[in-house]
């Protein structure tokens, strides 16, 4: 016996401490489930972090309209499997309430508008503790922020003034009102989301591997044709192709971006990200492109 | 493949990013789009070289000053091992910032920039890292090519280190001469130093054997949680959910119960994937004991024969993290392992020169980036080890009751010592 984990047992391992600890120690929490791999992976942890009891608090889903339909299939799967209870925050409620305004113009998502809803539900439910699946390779400004991450009464994030992280000891303690985003996914990469996938044979929606799909290329990334995408009109060079692609992310339809990939197991997908040149945000998401800051700046507003 | 926790320190200057980005980069784990952003940026910035840098500074006041504010985790993995980064900066915060990125690491680089040899950063990075524990040191000295790869400035630097680090308790130290802008012996070994018969960074980092840094011998589990389902499949079941701190937790072992002071055998060691034989740190599991007895958050679980230190008076070594000082008569809360309690400061006996190592027991008050030794006193026991002989059950933070921030981390020293 050499008493040595290998590093998914580490992180799993780590992720269900961070887990439990947010369940002895806060009282509302909640889980922030798009039906994206890294929050499948979250549920799946949670669920063995709260074993043998089921998972006792709600997963939220910040809903922007814009869905992939097998996304959506999987989610409600997924919810009834493990009989959590699952709140939808709807963008497009906020929109008809007037709450936020959406922006029309070519190229305009709802990505920005996720903020205002997930607050809202924040509020709402009066979650003292949301976890999410963020992992700290896939951004800049990610990689600076906490295991247990402090939001202020506005739910913004101050990433000068955070508060140090040491060993395992995280503080969770706050003022009414204030609450923590959690991740416990923060020390995994890509890669060993996909590993971990494979090797607990996790469900995901079957996009996130490869299918037949009519595309069309905008600013070099491929966008499917569908109810929440076309092709410009006045755009010549958005010429309309059916190719074999898969989804390395999956969020708002309207910004979320396909690859080329002949990959349809976990195991292909996992050679295939081994040998990406490309990050995953880079190849999938036009939310990411506006500026240097963009995940910052929407981050400090108080997006996930 | 294992998990290597490493943590870095040195400044710009040194040469730290370029090394980083080199090891990332080297090892594929910097992608194109990464790459042409951070090349934007220094374009952009006027800068006369694409400065890798830039892939470690996430934050807007990070790229627009040219400074690294926070600390920094990167992610690269080669065949044999998955490696995590904390990229600690040489600047603002040092010392704060140095002693959070070293408190999970295995492994600490110091970068040494061969020109300059060894500065009082050099001799500061080094005595937090002895401080921490942290069991393997590497001295990376570079700029290997400025000083025409000459092997006396190498041995001469590595002389003065080892002069310096008798005084620290450095379990393993390594030396390796390096350039990190032509990546002489980062990954691969260079041809430029045929005298160097020490292996690349990289494959020291792949080969350096951790497994025996754990403490195997002595058993202690905190409770993170009690476990109760109360549901009809798991009517009867009671466990005690946590993380091992340390030793080897076997069903049918003989346990004691602290505070309760209450012994029992384990009856069984479950997890969501079935029931384990045995445990070991860091896993999580639940334990299951023959005896029904009031345990709670908090408690801890060890051999009857082998207990950790029990008491309220606790001294320890303190790193101050925020900027109003810490004065004696101060109330905070404390977090030890997975119990909440609150202490009184009740005396400050000296403040450590990081640089010259000289306690100075004149000083009042500890300010941010002190570190020095105090006693206090808690409103209930701990359960803990001295640090050095336990890197979770010795160590600690302390939280402001107003404020909520966590404002000095704490190093638990033998009672006594």
């Amino acid at each position: 016996m050499t008493y040595q984990l290998t590093h998914l047992d580490a992180l799993e391992s780590e992720a269900i401490h961070v887990i439990r600890e947010v369940v002895a120690e806060f009282e509302r929490p909640g889980l922030l489930f798009s039906g994206g791999k890294d929050s499948a992976v979250l549920l799946h942890l949670a669920t063995k972090a709260c074993w043998p009891q089921a998972v006792p608090f709600p997963v939220l889903h910040v809903d922007t309209g814009h869905n992939f339909p097998e996304v959506l299939a999987f989610r409600d799967r997924r919810v009834a499997e493990l009989g959590v209870r699952l709140l939808v925050a709807s963008v497009q409620e906020a929109i008809d309430r007037g709450e936020v305004t959406e922006d029309r113009s070519p190229g305009g998502t709802r990505n920005r508008l996720q903020t205002h809803s997930l607050l809202r539900a924040i509020e709402e439910h009066r979650f003292d503790a949301v976890f999410g699946g963020g992992r700290r390779d896939e951004e800049k400004a990610r990689a600076k922020e906490r295991v247990f991450s402090f939001r202020d009464e506005f739910g913004q994030w101050d990433p000068r003034g955070q508060r140090p992280e040491l060993w395992n000891l995280y503080n969770g303690r706050h003022h009414p009102r204030e609450h923590f985003r959690v991740f416990p996914l923060s020390n995994w990469t890509e890669l060993d989301v996909w590993q971990y996938i494979e090797r607990e044979q996790l469900d995901l929606p079957s996009i996130y591997y490869a299918h037949q799909r009519a595309v069309f290329r905008r600013d070099g990334l491929l966008l499917a044709v569908g109810p929440h995408s076309q092709p410009r009109e006045d755009a010549p060079d958005e010429e309309v192709v059916v190719a074999t692609v898969r989804y390395r992310t999956v969020g708002d339809a309207t910004c979320t971006a396909a690859v080329e990939s002949t990959a349809s197991t976990p195991a292909e997908v996992i050679a295939e990200t081994a040998v990406a040149r490309v990050s995953e945000r880079g190849a999938t998401r036009a939310d990411d492109r506006f500026s240097e800051a963009a995940m910052e700046d929407r981050k400090r507003e108080g997006y996930f | 493949m294992e998990l290597l926790r490493l943590a870095t320190a040195g400044s710009v200057d040194d040469g730290k990013s370029t090394l980083i980005g080199r090891l990332l980069y080297d090892s594929k784990q910097v992608y194109e789009d990464q790459l042409e952003s951070v090349e934007r940026t220094s374009l952009a910035r006027g800068d006369a070289y694409v400065d890798l840098a830039l892939l470690t500074d996430g934050l807007r006041a990070e790229r627009e000053q040219g400074i690294t504010i926070d600390v920094a985790y990167r992610y690269f993995a080669t065949p044999r091992r998955k490696f995590i980064v904390a990229d600690t900066p040489g600047h603002t915060q040092h010392t704060r910032n140095m002693v959070t990125g070293c408190s999970t690491a295995d492994l600490v680089v110091v970068l040494v920039d061969a020109r300059n040899g060894i500065t009082e950063q050099t001799r500061r990075h080094a005595f937090i890292a002895s401080l921490l524990r942290i069991p393997h040191l590497v001295v990376c000295v570079n700029k290997m090519d400025l000083v025409g790869y000459s092997r006396e400035r190498f041995d001469e630097i590595r002389q003065e280190f080892e002069g310096f680090a008798t005084r620290l308790e450095i379990a393993d130290l390594t030396f390796v001469p390096i350039s990190a802008l032509n990546g002489d012996n980062v990954v691969d070994r260079s041809g430029e130093m045929p005298w160097y018969q020490g292996t690349s960074l990289l494959h020291h980092l792949e080969d350096v054997h951790i497994a025996s840094d754990r403490n195997l011998i002595d058993l202690r589990f905190p409770v993170q949680r009690v476990v109760r389902p109360r549901s009809e499949a798991h009517h009867d079941f009671r466990g005690y959910a946590g993380q091992v701190a340390g030793g080897v937790l076997a069903v049918g072992d003989e346990v004691l119960v602290l505070p309760s002071g209450f012994t029992t055998t384990v009856s069984s060691i479950e997890t969501a994937d079935g029931p384990l034989e045995e445990a070991f740190p860091p896993m999580s599991v639940i334990v299951r004991l023959a005896d029904e007895l009031d345990i709670s958050r908090g408690d801890m679980i060890c051999h009857p024969r082998n207990r950790p230190a029990i008491g309220q008076d606790i001294s320890a070594m303190v790193c101050w993290m925020t900027d109003a000082p810490l004065a004696v008569g101060a109330k905070l809360a404390v977090k030890h392992t997975t119990r909440w309690a609150r202490a009184l400061v009740r005396e400050i006996h000296y403040r450590l020169d990081v640089n010259t190592l000289h306690s100075d027991p004149s000083v009042e008050e500890l300010r941010l980036n002190d570190i020095g030794r105090i006693d206090m006193r808690t409103t209930s026991p701990l359960f803990y080890d001295e640090y050095r002989r336990n890197r979770t059950t010795g160590s600690l933070i302390l939280v402001d009751e107003t404020t909520d921030a966590t404002v000095a981390a704490g190093m638990i020293l033998h009672p006594g010592s």
